[in-house]
Order: C-alpha cells, then structure tokens, then sequence
C-alpha cells in the first residue's frame, strides 16, 4: 500500500470495457413487496460513487443487483459490453465469505477459475499478499483471521481480480479506525489504479472521505444522486437532511 | 473348557493364518466399498444438492430411505443381478470378493449420498453468492463445496464405513461364506457362534471391534485438527 492516497488517475488506467453501467427504471420486489423502486442510476467509469441511507434503506440489494447476483423484477440493467453480466467485476460482502483454507489459496482461487496458470497465479497472489500487507499471514487458515483482517483479505481477494468495477458493501462496518484507514486506503489506491468504486456505508466520515458521487437511498428509493459536494453542502431532500443531521429514520 | 476370551488371545497373539485371512479379505472389501462408494456418492451428492430439477425431492426422499436399506435385501437385490439368470450373471461374479464389495457399495452409496447432500446444501447456502461473484458458477463451486466441506464429509465417509463393515446379511448372501475365499468377520463370527467355537467368534469380535475404534479415533482426531486449523 502506498503512505499517502495517489488520487491521481493515469489517463490509460481507464479501459474501454463493460462501463457505464445504466440502471433504468429498475425495481426489485420480493413476494409483491417492493424492496427496491424505480431506479434510474448510471455508474460512471472512473468514479468513486458512494451509496448512502439508512439500515434496511436497500444498499446491500442494489450493490448485489449491480453485481448480477439478483435480478431486477422491472426495469433494466445494462452494461455498455452488452453483456448480461460481465466477468470483470468483484464485490466484498458485507459479510465475506472466505474459503476453508489458507490466505494465499483464497486469493489464488478466483484467479485459477479466470484460467490463469499456476506460475503466473503463484506471482500474482504474492504480490497481492505483499500489496494489502498480508505477506506475514499467507499461510494462516482464513477462517481463524480477525475481522479486521478476513475484511483485508476479502478486498485483496476483490482486487487481485482486477476488477473494472469494485463494488463494496460496507467494507469497514465493525472495524476499528486503524483498520478502516487501512481499507480506505486500498479503496483509494485501487481507484487511482483505474478500478471504478461502488461502495455503501451508512458512516458520514466514510463518505466524506472516499465519494466523489454520492446516491443516497431511503425505502428502497433513490431520493439524490449526484456529485458528493453538491451532496454534502446542499441536498435538497428533507430525508437526506435528516440524515446527514443524524436524524433519520428508516 | 478354556474360556473363549483365552481362546481368544490365543489366537490373536498367534497370528493364525486363517484368521489372518479372514481379517485382511474383510479389510480389502469393506475398504473397497467405502472407496468406490465415496467416488460415486460425493460428487453425486454435491449435484443432487445444487441441481434443480423436477422430481428433486422424490429423490432426496428415496435416496434418505434407501439409507434404512436392511443389508439382506440389498444383498438379495445384488444376489439377483448377478445370479447365473440375473442381468449380470455371464460376469459370473456371484460368491466372489467382488460380488461382496458390489453388494456393500450399494449398502452405502445412499449413507454417503445423503449426508453430502445435505452438508453440500448447507454450505451451498452460504457460499453460493461469494463463489459466483468470484466466477463460479453451479458446476464449478461442486469440487470447491466438496473441499471445503470435508471434515463433515468424513462423517459420512466413516457411518458408510462403520455400516459395511458391521454388516452380515449381504455379504453372506452374494459371497456364500466361503471359507478361504469368501469369509468375512461378520460372517466367521455368525458362523463360530452357531458351531459353538466361540474362542474364534470372539477373536473376531475383538479385532473388529478395534479396528471400528480405531478408525473412529483417526477420524475424530483428523476432526478436530481440521476444525483448529482451519476455522
Ligand atoms: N430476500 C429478501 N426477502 C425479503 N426482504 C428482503 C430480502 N432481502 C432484503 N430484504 C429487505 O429489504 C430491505 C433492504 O435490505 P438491504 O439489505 O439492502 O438493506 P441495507 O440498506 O443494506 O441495510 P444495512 O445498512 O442494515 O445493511 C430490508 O428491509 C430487508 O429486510
Ligand atoms: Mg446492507
């Protein structure tokens, strides 16, 4: 990781893939109970967007519809390849779920199923390990790692893949602040790289620090989106007001 | 009268080539079962715990009952695919080693069958959204679900091993109790006991005995190893 975040972004970083990612009019419902409710939202290449509401607001289900891991019950999703659901994506859970086995074979696992041999996987989970500062636990069973740390692992596993789009679902929920600078971080780092960010969090700091786009959700509802300062200085919603106050409502 | 117990010892300690035998051909099949049915059931089983399909649950509740299966019947079953009329009778396996290993796959197969599927179930559960967002899709995550679930995997490999092993009915029923050829513990013991020769039978009695504990210990220890090590 480097010491301070390299916000700058090399112009080639940005690759002409499976970005803008529109969702049009999209709607998710569960046994006729709208979770999530016309949304219209366009994922930028590039950006760090940030997805803010309350507990129970629909972050976790939009990242996951984005993710390709449900369905919209109306509306579209369209990715600019065309493709329903492009290989070059990855997601941290909000709840990880790593394998029963070592550090480095959690990392070497999604890079064998992308077809990568032995020799160049091996390469690559090392300096993945050495990058997110996991080198001195590669042989420790997962499973048995701190939550600070499984949550280091996650995203090292996310950004080994070297994703176009990141999508994280509050990647720092029950970390300390030490740990969560460190998260940070990675995020920004992986963001000068060229990798675009999708990450919800219900902590105002985290926001403030890491949007440059801010959508904010309520009731499955996407009340505001658009640019994090506009958002942090003047939301004209009274919901995002109330949140931003800190007194809001679910 | 010696007391069997002594009779017994006797025997143990002298390493009698018969009963040696008797041991070690018990040992090759149930040990073959166990091999074979596991390569058949895990991989099956993981399938049948991801896969969709209509009728799904008649099989789960076929293959739960076939694990109540009474050892006779699966014998007479396999009894009747191989006899000299059966299906399978110009094999002429009937009254072989092979024909006991055949009858005690299909003893097990459903025992190990239905644990995996419903161990593979449970992790399928928890893992299904993490290995596709990693880029597995339903086939792929099998061999990744079977690992990952393999200390429970055990267990099911240990009851199949545990049932084979302890059975009577089917091996006696395709292998004939043959002596020198087709003679199990289970069924020295069945036999010693009715002959009266109980120093034998309990000879028998104690090495199977011992060698279910044994096996038992190995597996509980790999176990708990397993759940220290790896979370
Ligand atoms: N499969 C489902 N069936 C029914 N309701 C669901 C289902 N999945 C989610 N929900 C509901 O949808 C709403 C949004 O859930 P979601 O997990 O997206 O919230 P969230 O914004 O991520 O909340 P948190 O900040 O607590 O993580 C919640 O009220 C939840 O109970
Ligand atoms: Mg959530």
């Amino acid at each position: 990781m480097g010491a301070g975040p390299a916000r700058m972004r090399p112009e080639g970083a940005l690759r002409a893939g499976i970005l803008p990612l529109r969702l049009d009019g999209v709607g998710y419902a569960v046994a006729g109970r709208a979770l999530l409710s016309d949304l219209t939202l366009t994922l930028r290449p590039g950006r760090r967007l940030v997805i803010l509401g309350p507990n129970g607001a629909g972050k976790s289900l939009l990242l996951r519809l984005c993710h390709g891991l449900i369905q919209p019950t109306s509306g579209r999703r369209i990715w600019a390849d065309g493709s329903a659901r492009p290989a070059s994506q990855a997601m941290v859970f909000q709840r990880p779920v790593l394998l029963r086995r070592t550090v480095a074979a959690n990392i070497a696992f999604p890079l064998a199923l992308r077809g990568i041999g032995r020799a160049a996987r091996r390469e690559q989970v090392a300096r993945t390990l050495e990058r997110f500062g996991l080198t001195a636990l590669a042989h420790r069973p997962a499973r048995l790692l701190s939550g600070g740390e499984q949550q280091r692992l996650a995203m090292a596993r996310a950004g080994a893949m070297a994703p176009e789009v990141l999508f994280l679902d509050e990647p720092c929920a029950s970390l300390d602040p030490a740990a969560t600078r460190v998260i940070e971080e990675m995020i920004l780092t992986l963001s000068a790289e060229g990798t675009t960010i999708v990450a919800s969090t219900h902590d105002l700091g985290q926001a403030r620090r890491l949007a440059e786009d801010v959508a904010f959700l309520h009731r499955g509802r996407l009340v505001e989106a658009g640019p994090a300062a506009a958002f942090f200085t003047g939301c004209r919603s009274p919901e995002a007001r109330a949140f931003l106050n800190g007194d809001l409502v679910w | 009268m010696e007391s069997p117990l002594v009779t017994a010892l006797a025997l143990l300690s002298g390493e009698d080539p018969a009963l040696m035998q008797i041991i070690g051909l018990s040992l090759r099949v149930t040990l073959s079962a166990v091999l074979i049915a596991s390569v058949i059931a895990l991989p099956l089983g993981a399938a049948l715990a991801l896969a969709r399909f209509p009728g799904r649950n008649i099989v789960i509740v076929f293959f739960n009952a076939l694990m109540g299966l009474p050892p006779v019947v699966a014998g007479l079953l396999v009894y009747l695919a191989l006899s000299r009329s059966g299906p399978l009778g110009s094999l002429a396996l009937l009254f072989t080693p092979t024909a006991m290993i055949v009858a005690q796959t299909v003893l097990i197969v459903p025992i190990i069958l239905s644990l995996t599927r419903s161990v593979v179930e449970d992790l399928w559960a928890e893992y299904s959204e993490q290995l596709t967002s990693l880029g597995a899709g339903r086939l792929r995550a099998v061999p990744t679900l079977l690992w990952d679930g393999r200390v429970s995997l055990l267990t099911g490999i240990l009851a199949g091993f545990g049932r084979a092993s302890a059975e009577v009915g089917a091996v006696l029923i395709v292998g004939g109790n043959i002596a020198g050829h087709t003679r199990t513990m289970t069924t020295a013991i069945t036999l010693e006991t009715s002959r009266g020769n109980l120093g034998l039978a309990v000879a028998l009695g104690i090495v199977l005995l011992g060698l279910t504990l044994i096996l038992n210990a190995l597996a509980w220890s790999a176990g708990q190893w397993a759940r220290g090590r790896l979370g």
